[in-house]
């Protein structure tokens, strides 16, 4: 058996622990935000946060996530009341939308991390996550938004 | 009037493929052909009730207040979720905030007016749709309003209706919901008012994405995510070559992995079903398979390429030709020849191939990412053994599209349901990346060698291409009835054959290869590379007259304003004249693609054999549009679309084997390499072009075009290389 918590909600499974944990989450656990594009941390699409920290989980076995908190898409904030969701509203990013989980994932651990990053940070912090449709430019943009909402928001 | 409107909507060479997809639809069994609205009265549904008033195939009012839009066209991140809804929901006048969408079953009802058939692509969704759901609309509010005249017992000309309620006077107002019951008992009309373009609310403005709050939160369903009870999940081994053909296989060890249910040869390959992904990806791995490999065993793209080459050096099949070119070249003060290379593109959706079946006794149901309905669902169903009718498709979001799961053979479709066959389950099947890149259906490579020459005054006079490479549609069911009088295949040639250049003297001649290597449309299709090539050498010639290459465009394109216009547009927003940093440089490049005009000015810098592009301006005229900011969108993701394949993509093949398997051998634009990116869209009132593919042609050219501005040197080959550069 395997235990860690996902979105704040203990888990323990029965499952080969080489198995990666993308698979996990989206088949034992069904939650399918998170994406497969590649199965070799080149994309990004299967972003999610292991104790605060973004992973690629297509090439992270699930005996890593144990003991661990792992956030996904999911647990970033249901209700779109995130930062970077509103900014992404705002900017109007998704295409086809695939890839837009891990590229929020890996955003909100730039964000937590430098709170008012310059377009060289968002470039280290984003250039692993792949967007076939190109919304590369937007998503510049809501990060830069995002902040600003954060900033806001935490003058309140 | 209406199939006159529809009529209108084609123009130039978009004809081409558009006329192959109404003649496909022959081909593939006599299914509804031609241009062809159905009549309000004849979408008229019967799933009118107390509770919901649907008037017609494409909106659904519930007493809860929500408009439901219907959507024939597939979702692939274009934004097709959002235009169509503006249009039906602006004639409606429905209050925005309570519309919805939901994607049409496969019916003949919701088939492509142009195109005969259930179909997303060709970039054709908007200007298709346009008339289809403003009626639409129109008709459903038409039912609304006579609904509450009878309930006041007023005339309907006193009633006026506003934000998802009719008024009339100024104290009497009911809502749509309110208003369910009455409409339902009504006969839609036969014709409709339309509006005054002069009092749209939704239609020309940049409203938001209805699909974006659950792209944000992960509750958008792609194929990959549906999950049904009980449901098995597969992979496949298929052939390492084309058209090799599996001889026997060994499966005692993967048989006996955990998880594992079942491994059997199909004609795709053997596949592997298990309860999980990773077990039968693993349970694949240990699977020994004997191959007969066939005749593709010694197949090399460097090889291909080679002969191509030679081939270019005889005349090919005449597709234009314009006065004397040979003549004229033999006189031109000054010529010049180059050989332009592109290779074999893989589509590189992000989301990979897949598609989930649940075979029962006489039913089957299939969950996929299609663009191409009609013709999965009659692949699924002669599989299956059924009639069409007991098939059901389910169109699910898709994780990019780009022309590749609009299949010709439904191969991804046709595979699921013969591994549904032998799950005895429901069943998964899901492409691995490494799978979905080496499954064909590319891109095909091409050559154009181009000789052109110029007079004493620096005009261009002369201009031949020779243009070699695969057919698209030869070799698919489509090619009898497509090809019937033609050798060459104008989705080859599109966008060479209409060179829009007053060159007096041109020809266009076309070699088909005959390869066995599975190959597509991909987004802009043959305008992906004729582009390039057409635009490339635009520039040689103009380096030969020693003229500015904006100038030496314009002077040869006086008499086509939309080109012109785009092409000033772009030049202008760039700041064509002002003097650059040293080291960058800026090329410039135009095309027309899918009834839509497009000029990109692209910035670049070349340091130590690395192009960066700093900044690209691409200017886009696609008539009379619904929604600016998905133009917006698609246009900046269509040159990145176009800038990925010319810097980096290339597929490979030596002894018929892929070369390449993953982002890192064949990568996309990043972040980090990605320029700023500025969009400029013409005013107009021409009719509407398409807007998915046009934003990708001028990509490619425009930056080779920079290279050579601040390098000297000419990319004849992409993806590019600065050590190839010439």
């Amino acid at each position: 058996m395997i235990g860690f918590s996902v979105n704040g909600k203990r888990v323990d499974l029965d499952v080969d622990p080489s198995t990666p944990l993308l698979w996990v989450i989206r088949e034992q656990l069904g939650l399918t935000g998170t994406k497969y594009g590649c199965g070799m941390a080149q994309c990004g699409a299967c972003t999610i946060h292991i104790n605060g920290e973004a992973a690629r989980s297509c090439v992270a076995p699930v005996s890593r996530a144990a003991g661990t908190s792992v956030t996904t898409i999911e647990g970033l904030s249901p209700d779109l009341s995130n930062p970077l969701q509103r900014a992404w509203l705002e900017e109007d990013v998704p295409q086809c939308g695939y890839c837009q989980s891990g590229q929020l994932m890996s955003a909100a651990v730039l964000l937590r991390d430098k709170p008012r990053p310059t377009d060289e940070d968002i470039d280290d912090a984003m250039t692993g996550n792949i967007c076939r449709c190109g919304t590369y430019p937007r998503i510049r943009r809501a990060i830069h938004r995002a902040a600003e909402i954060a900033a806001k928001g935490d003058a309140r | 009037m209406i199939r006159r409107r529809a009529a209108e909507g084609i123009t130039g060479k978009g004809m081409q493929r558009r006329d192959f997809l109404r003649a496909s639809v022959a081909a593939s069994g006599g299914l509804l052909i031609g241009f062809h609205f159905p009549r309000l009265s004849q979408l008229a549904s019967a799933q009118s009730s107390a509770n919901v008033f649907m008037p017609n195939a494409f909106v659904r009012i519930g007493t809860d207040e929500r408009v439901t839009v219907i959507v024939n066209h597939s979702e692939m991140g274009q934004g097709v979720y959002t235009s169509l809804p503006m249009l039906l929901a602006d004639e409606l006048d429905a209050d925005w905030t309570k519309v919805g969408f939901e994607p049409a079953p496969v019916d003949p009802k919701y088939n492509h007016p142009a195109f005969g058939m259930q179909i997303t692509g060709g970039s054709s969704s908007v200007w298709s749709g346009l008339e289809q759901f403003r009626q639409a609309g129109a008709a459903a509010r038409a039912m609304l309003v006579a609904a509450a005249a009878q309930q006041w017992n007023v005339d309907s000309s006193t009633c006026r209706t506003e934000s998802g309620a009719v008024l009339s006077g100024s104290n009497r107002k009911l809502t749509y919901g309110q208003l369910v019951g009455g409409a339902a008992k009504l006969t839609p009309p036969e014709h409709v008012q339309l509006k005054d373009p002069k009092t749209f609310k939704l239609i020309g403005k940049p409203i938001k994405r209805l699909d974006t709050p659950e792209k944000l939160n992960g509750k958008a369903v792609f194929g990959i995510d549906v999950k049904l009870p009980g449901m098995l999940t597969a992979v496949v081994a298929r052939p390492p070559i084309f058209g090799a053909k599996m001889k026997s296989f060994d499966d005692s060890r993967a048989g006996a992995m955990p998880g594992v249910r079942k491994i059997v040869a199909i004609s795709a390959g053997v596949t592997v079903i298990a309860d999980t992904f990773w077990q039968a990806k693993m349970a694949r791995e240990a699977l020994r398979i004997e191959w007969d490999e066939g005749r593709m065993q010694t197949f090399s793209t460097t090889q291909m390429m080679r002969d191509f080459r030679e081939r270019a050096k005889s005349p090919g099949t005449s597709v234009r030709k314009d006065g004397d070119p040979a003549a004229a070249l033999a006189n031109a003060a000054k010529k010049v020849e180059a050989v332009y290379e592109v290779p074999y593109l893989s589509h590189l959706m992000m989301e990979p191939l897949n598609c989930v079946v649940d075979l029962r006794a006489g039913s089957c149901e299939v969950w996929t990412g299609s663009q191409f309905q009609t013709v999965d669902r009659a692949n699924a169903a002669k599989v299956a053994g059924l009639p069409n009718e007991k098939v059901q498709l389910h169109t699910t979001f898709l994780g990019g599209g780009f022309g590749r799961r609009a299949n010709p053979q439904s191969d991804f479709v046709v595979e699921a349901v013969q591994v549904a066959k032998a799950a005895g389950a429901p069943v998964k099947v899901i492409w691995t990346r490494e799978d979905d890149m080496a499954g064909g259906w590319y891109r095909p490579a091409f050559l154009h060698a181009i000789e052109g020459g110029i007079d004493a005054s620096g005009n261009a006079v002369s201009w031949r291409s020779r243009l070699v490479g695969q057919s698209i549609m030869a070799g698919t069911p489509f090619a009898a009835v497509m090809l019937k009088g033609k050798d060459y295949d104008p989705a080859s040639v599109e966008g060479v054959d209409d060179l829009p250049y007053a060159i007096p003297n041109v020809a266009v001649e076309s070699h088909q290869a005959e390869i066995n290597v599975p190959v597509q449309w991909l987004r802009s299709v043959g305008h992906s590379h004729t582009a390039f090539a057409v635009e490339c050498f635009v520039d040689e010639l103009a380096a030969l007259a020693g003229k500015d290459p904006y100038q030496f465009r314009r002077a040869m394109l006086e008499k086509q304003p939309r080109h012109l216009g785009v092409l000033d547009l772009a030049a202008q927003k760039a700041g064509w004249d002002k003097p650059l940093p040293k080291g960058m440089g800026r090329g410039i490049a135009v095309h027309f693609a899918f009834g839509s005009y497009s000029a990109h000015v692209a910035e670049v810098s070349v340091t130590d054999g690395r192009v960066r592009i700093h900044r690209m301006v691409c200017a886009i005229d696609c008539g009379r549009y619904v929604n600016p900011g998905i133009i917006a969108a698609q246009t900046e993701g269509g040159a990145i679309f176009g800038a990925s394949a010319a810097l980096f993509q290339e597929l490979t093949f030596e002894n018929g084997r892929l070369q390449q398997t993953n982002f890192h051998t064949f990568p996309a634009m990043r972040m980090n390499e990605c320029p700023e990116i500025e969009t400029q869209i013409v005013e107009s009132n021409e009719k509407s072009g398409g807007i998915g593919e046009p934003g990708v042609p001028c990509a490619a050219p425009a930056i080779a075009n920079a290279i050579f501005a601040v390098t000297g040197k000419r990319i004849r080959r992409l993806p590019i290389r600065m050590t190839e550069a010439v």
